[in-house]
């Protein structure tokens, strides 16, 4: 088996503000997609992450936000166990962000180790 | 009371406290000579009790003669005292007399330091729970082996084994340390959860065998529970499971040892006060940030307790397993998850998702696709069914396969 990212994109929405019921719903979506997977016991990790953060670019530049000058933002990762890249693919099929016009980059992790 | 049922209640209540105070005086390199002079103990208890009658406080009695029968060891054997001597000076620096502290602090410091020493992960899982029903149980040999469904021949080598490694490793009789508690309270919860299913779903016919292994799994983690050093959050979640699942124990085997299946169970035989104490220790787990897997378990067990039917009970128990899930893979907790699934989003949504499962050794897999194909595909769902007896171990599991069988069959028919 190997691992691999699933990326988690979507455009800036700069008036996105969903209810609280809303966002329970959204949470659970991922979690039954998420739950799903780990099901298959092919969960190796994953993290959500906040709207917090910082670019640090040459010469000590700091921008404000994780998404200055992009159209998409990331909005967390998965890494998976699969045979092959087609397998991983499979997997990622039915994740909320597809139905909310976002997108799920896999990527084949190679270890740094070797 | 005679002294026939009085000794082995005692043994139950007192054995694990001598040999404690005995273990943590002599340090683990001992262990087997405290062994032997708390079985004298019970041994001469059971020769004059029967002949002279009970004394007045057979608790006290107990202690004294464990109390001379110690010092006539260290008599007796000069060359152990020379030795160990030096270390009980370190542990008692006051007195000159040695003297072996039966008090109720020592005890219960004595029995919680061993409770660490025992489940400590460098002996196997089986010989923890094997050590903890002997040591701080007072199981005899025959009920553990009973319990595993093995002979005593093997649970003797099993201990043997485990209290050599204890031995040679040196492992000392203490508290861990503030920063070491959390990882090593883990060690000990997994054993009093292993202890606690081997007494839930073994496959031994007599009941108050496994209602004794649950009890006593219970009393240990309450134990932690009354120590302030080890009552943190996740003991009480571990407690609040136990609670749940107990409080079935009545109505979920009928007269002669048979599984009732939770659809078919008598609520009214559920035990209420134990459903009380779960809730309460499940809102004692809450503090804290920490969600375990045993939160996440006493959650489900909390909502499989309710007797009221909840409109969000399956949507909550589907969040449950989701959870427990990432934090662990296991094919049980897989094979609940999709049933879970199939109550909330319906039996093909699970369909699908339990196709992706590829779990075919396990016979409750077929059993599930049974289910699931139950009135969508009844065909199918038959040779699921039959594929799940074929693979089914115990008596009970091939029982109740039958049942369902022949219903199916029979709704075919009709």
């Amino acid at each position: 088996m190997k691992e691999f990212m699933m990326i988690f994109r979507s455009e800036i929405n700069e008036s996105f503000g969903p209810t609280p019921e809303q966002m329970q719903g959204n949470i659970q979506q991922w979690m039954d997609w998420m739950g799903g997977i780990a099901a298959q016991g092919k969960m190796a990790s994953g993290n959500r992450l906040s709207f917090e953060g910082k670019t640090l670019k040459p010469n000590n530049v700091i921008a404000d936000g994780p998404y200055a000058e992009v159209k998409e933002m990331i909005g967390g990762y998965i890494v998976v166990k699969a045979t092959n890249l087609d397998e991983a693919m499979k997997l990622a099929e039915g994740c909320p962000i597809l139905s909310h016009g976002g997108n799920v980059e896999v990527r084949t992790v190679i270890s740094i180790n070797g | 009371m005679n002294e026939a049922a009085l000794i082995p209640q005692l043994f139950k209540s007192e054995y694990r406290k001598i040999i404690s105070v005995l273990c943590k005086l002599f340090g683990i390199v001992h262990i087997e000579i405290a062994e032997d002079i708390t079985n004298d103990t019970f041994l001469l208890a059971a020769e004059t009790w029967g002949s002279k009658g009970i004394p007045e406080n057979p608790t006290a009695w107990l202690y004294t003669v464990a109390k001379n029968k110690t010092k006539d060891y260290f008599k007796r054997h000069k060359t152990f005292s020379e030795k160990i001597a030096v270390d009980i000076k370190l542990n008692q620096s006051q007195s000159e007399e040695f003297e072996v502290d039966l008090s109720h602090k020592n005890i219960t410091d004595s029995q919680l330091q061993m409770i660490f020493t025992i489940c400590n992960p460098i002996i196997p899982p089986e010989a923890q729970i094997g050590l903890a029903l002997r040591i701080l149980c007072g199981f005899g040999i025959d009920e553990i082996a009973e319990a595993f469904l093995t002979n005593k021949e093997t649970i003797n080598k099993r201990l043997f084994r485990a209290k050599e490694k204890l031995r040679t490793s040196t492992i000392k009789i203490e508290l861990p340390t503030e920063n070491e508690i959390n990882a090593r309270l883990e060690t000990v919860l997994t054993t009093l959860y292993l202890l606690f299913n081997e007494g839930y779903h073994s496959s031994t016919q007599k009941t108050h065998l496994r209602k004794d292994l649950c009890l006593e799994a219970m009393r240990l983690n309450y134990f932690l529970i009354e120590n302030k050093a080890t009552n943190k959050p996740i003991v009480n979640a571990l407690m609040a499971l136990m609670c749940f699942h107990s409080s079935r124990f009545e109505a979920r085997t009928n007269e002669i040892g048979e599984p009732i299946l939770y659809d078919q169970q008598d609520k009214n035989l559920w035990n209420d006060e134990l459903i009380a104490k779960g809730n309460f220790y499940l809102i004692q787990s809450a503090q804290g940030n920490e969600l375990s897997k045993y939160h996440l378990e006493a959650n489900i067990a909390y909502w499989h307790s309710s007797k009221i039917e909840n409109p969000k009970k399956w949507d909550n128990i589907l969040q449950a397993y989701n959870q427990l899930l990432l934090i662990e893979y296991s094919p049980i907790t897989a094979l609940n998850r999709t049933y879970a699934l199939s109550q909330v989003k319906g039996k093909k949504t699970a369909i699908i998702e339990a196709e992706k499962l590829d779990l075919t050794d396990n016979h409750f897999y077929f059993s599930l696709l049974g289910y699931l194909f139950t009135d969508i595909d009844n065909a199918k769902a038959i040779s699921y069914f039959e594929m799940a007896q074929q693979k089914a171990k115990t008596d009970n599991d091939k029982t109740l396969l039958n049942k369902k069988l022949n219903d199916l069959k029979a709704k075919k028919n009709s």
